[in-house]
């Protein structure tokens, strides 16, 4: 895959956090600063890593949020059980070190500016991060490339990234779908993403599309097996799951 | 992506999860390798392959079949890699 | 060792903790992990049947309400996960495997259990025996989930929770011992916790 295979080692960096920034009531968005960051493709993510003072050792991916060229940014929503969210999204702050390697990922990239193939983006919940860093790259680099993004979240509360999807920029739609609970007069999509939104919303496969479905992995399980009924080829569907997190 | 032969499994990951893992060992990104199943002979890339974290070792099954393609035990430093149920690995 | 992070504490611990109760390199915990190597199966107790195979044959079957027929036990005990995490006073339902094995005529020396989803362990006769290991189907007086291994799972607390085989459906009888799933994979074959056998060579 051009440009995207980095050689050699991926080593474990020490990323200092230098900002932070409430997106909802359980997510929040961090900025870091790494020394040698070598910078990142959209839909790319990083692993980090979190050291006790007892020794314990805890690992997790997050998508990167931010655009390449872009500081590096996390947007991480806090889980109910979560043994490393909480910690995250309510004690990390400015100043703070952890343990950042990355970027990490050659699949679930976008970086085109082909104007004559649609892209969908489909999202669950948190699952809408790597697409953020897509978008943003796409108005960066002026790409022409149509794309749609259909999110699927809990409530309107409950939208990351609200203000800033509000102003896609040119040739970028945003439909949400809002599944538990919708605001007085909502003129928008509701309940869970199924055939129906999917037919409407997604684009018609004779334009031969590309689509990347992130969320809850049970949420992109039926997304893409939708999109492939409709007659995306399987190769032009690219999934990334997030495990068993709180369905949108 | 490939046909599901079992039902959607919430706990269960993709290979997009191990990339860091995977690079690890083989000092390369590896999610765009195609990998053919031993078992049935399905082939796709890895970032498909599902994947199962919260284990002793990660391991990594044929989405197709379920057959285990590889597991990955991470013992004292050291990763321990069982490819065995791989019958083939092309990497760009 | 790795930057620490300010602040991190990682999973809840129990606190107030006999140390003799856990082995080393092991922390308590109040929840209960859920781990696993596959799919979880789902089989319907109408399908459900435990087996004693010997020589590549089924000698003994029971069915699920069989099973349940059988004389069980209310098990306390500390189970202890090699990915370190322990857990004190779990409470089971279960049927002894000295009730299931008495039924069975045999001269093996080693089990192989097996188990919905193609997971396996292998235990010496000597470690399920004598009142140490039970087909387990309750937990804290509930069905047992099958995110925790249910309809039945194998209940061998002495040996790291590995051997304490989720979604069994039976054990193989052999005279010279085989190994599971992740005693191919690099554990331990053993697997005492009070050694700290995890891995294999240790």
């Amino acid at each position: 895959m051009a440009g995207t295979a980095v050689r050699g080692r991926l080593t474990w960096q020490v990323a200092t956090v230098t900002a932070v920034r409430p997106e909802t009531t359980s997510v929040r968005t961090i900025e870091f600063d790494i020394p040698d960051w070598a910078g990142h493709q959209a839909g790319q993510h990083v692993d980090i890593r979190l050291t006790a003072d007892d020794g314990y050792v805890a690992e997790r991916s997050y998508s990167i949020a931010s655009a390449p060229g872009e500081p590096l940014q996390l947007t991480v929503e806090r889980l109910e059980d979560g043994e490393v969210s909480p910690y995250l999204t309510e004690e990390l702050r400015p100043g703070d070190e952890i343990e950042i390697r990355g970027p990490i990922g050659g699949y679930f990239i976008w970086d085109s500016d082909d104007a004559r193939t649609p892209v969908l983006l489909v999202a669950g919940g948190s699952g809408v991060v790597p697409f953020r860093s897509m978008l943003r790259h796409r108005a960066r680099i002026g790409s022409a490339a149509p794309v749609r993004l259909l999110y699927s979240a809990r409530s309107l509360p409950d939208v990351i990234y609200r203000t800033e999807l509000d102003m896609p920029g040119d040739g970028a739609e945003i439909v949400y779908t809002l599944t538990r609970q919708q605001p007085p007069g909502w003129a928008g999509h509701s309940g869970r993403v199924d055939a129906a939104l999917l037919t409407e919303v997604a684009w018609p496969e004779d334009r031969q599309p590309l689509a990347f479905v992130c969320g809850p992995t049970a949420f992109v399980e039926i997304v893409a097996g939708e999109l492939v009924s409709l007659g995306y080829p399987p190769d032009h569907v690219k999934t990334e799951r997030y495990g068993g997190v709180g369905a949108p | 992506m490939t046909e599901r032969l079992y039902g959607p499994d919430d706990s269960a990951l993709d290979g997009n999860a191990i990339g860091g893992l995977l690079h690890e060992i083989f000092s390369t990104e590896m999610t765009t390798a195609e990998a053919t199943c031993g078992h049935c002979g399905n082939t796709a890339q890895v970032a498909e392959a599902v994947v199962y974290v919260k284990a002793p070792g990660t391991v990594m099954r044929c989405r197709a079949c379920t057959s285990v393609l590889a597991v990955v035990v991470r013992k004292q430093e050291m990763n321990c890699v069982d490819m065995s149920g791989v019958a083939a690995l092309q990497a760009g | 060792m790795s930057p620490l992070s300010r602040g991190f504490h990682g999973r809840r611990r129990a606190s107030d903790v006999d140390a003799s109760r856990v082995p080393p390199g092991q922390y308590v915990t109040t929840d209960f992990p859920v781990l696993s190597a596959g799919p979880t199966p789902h089989t319907p107790l109408e399908n459900w049947t435990f087996s004693i195979k010997q020589g590549g044959q089924t000698t003994k079957s029971w069915n699920w309400q069989e099973i349940r027929d059988l004389p069980a036990e209310d098990v306390t005990a500390d189970i202890h996960c090699v990915t370190k995490w322990s857990k004190l006073d779990t409470m089971w339902q279960a049927v002894s495997l000295d009730t299931l094995l008495a039924q069975v005529g045999h001269e093996a020396r080693f089990v192989l259990a097996f188990c919905d989803g193609g997971y396996t362990t292998n235990l010496p006769l000597a470690d399920v025996t004598g009142g140490q290991a039970w087909l387990a189907y309750g937990y804290d007086s509930s069905p047992l989930q099958p995110e925790h291994g249910g309809p039945a799972r194998l209940l061998v607390p002495h040996l790291y929770f590995w051997k304490s085989a989720k979604w069994v459906r039976g054990l193989e009888l052999l005279a010279a011992d085989e190994p599971g799933f992740w005693e191919r994979y690099g554990y331990n074959n053993y697997g005492d916790p009070w050694r700290e056998q995890r891995y294999a060579g240790d």
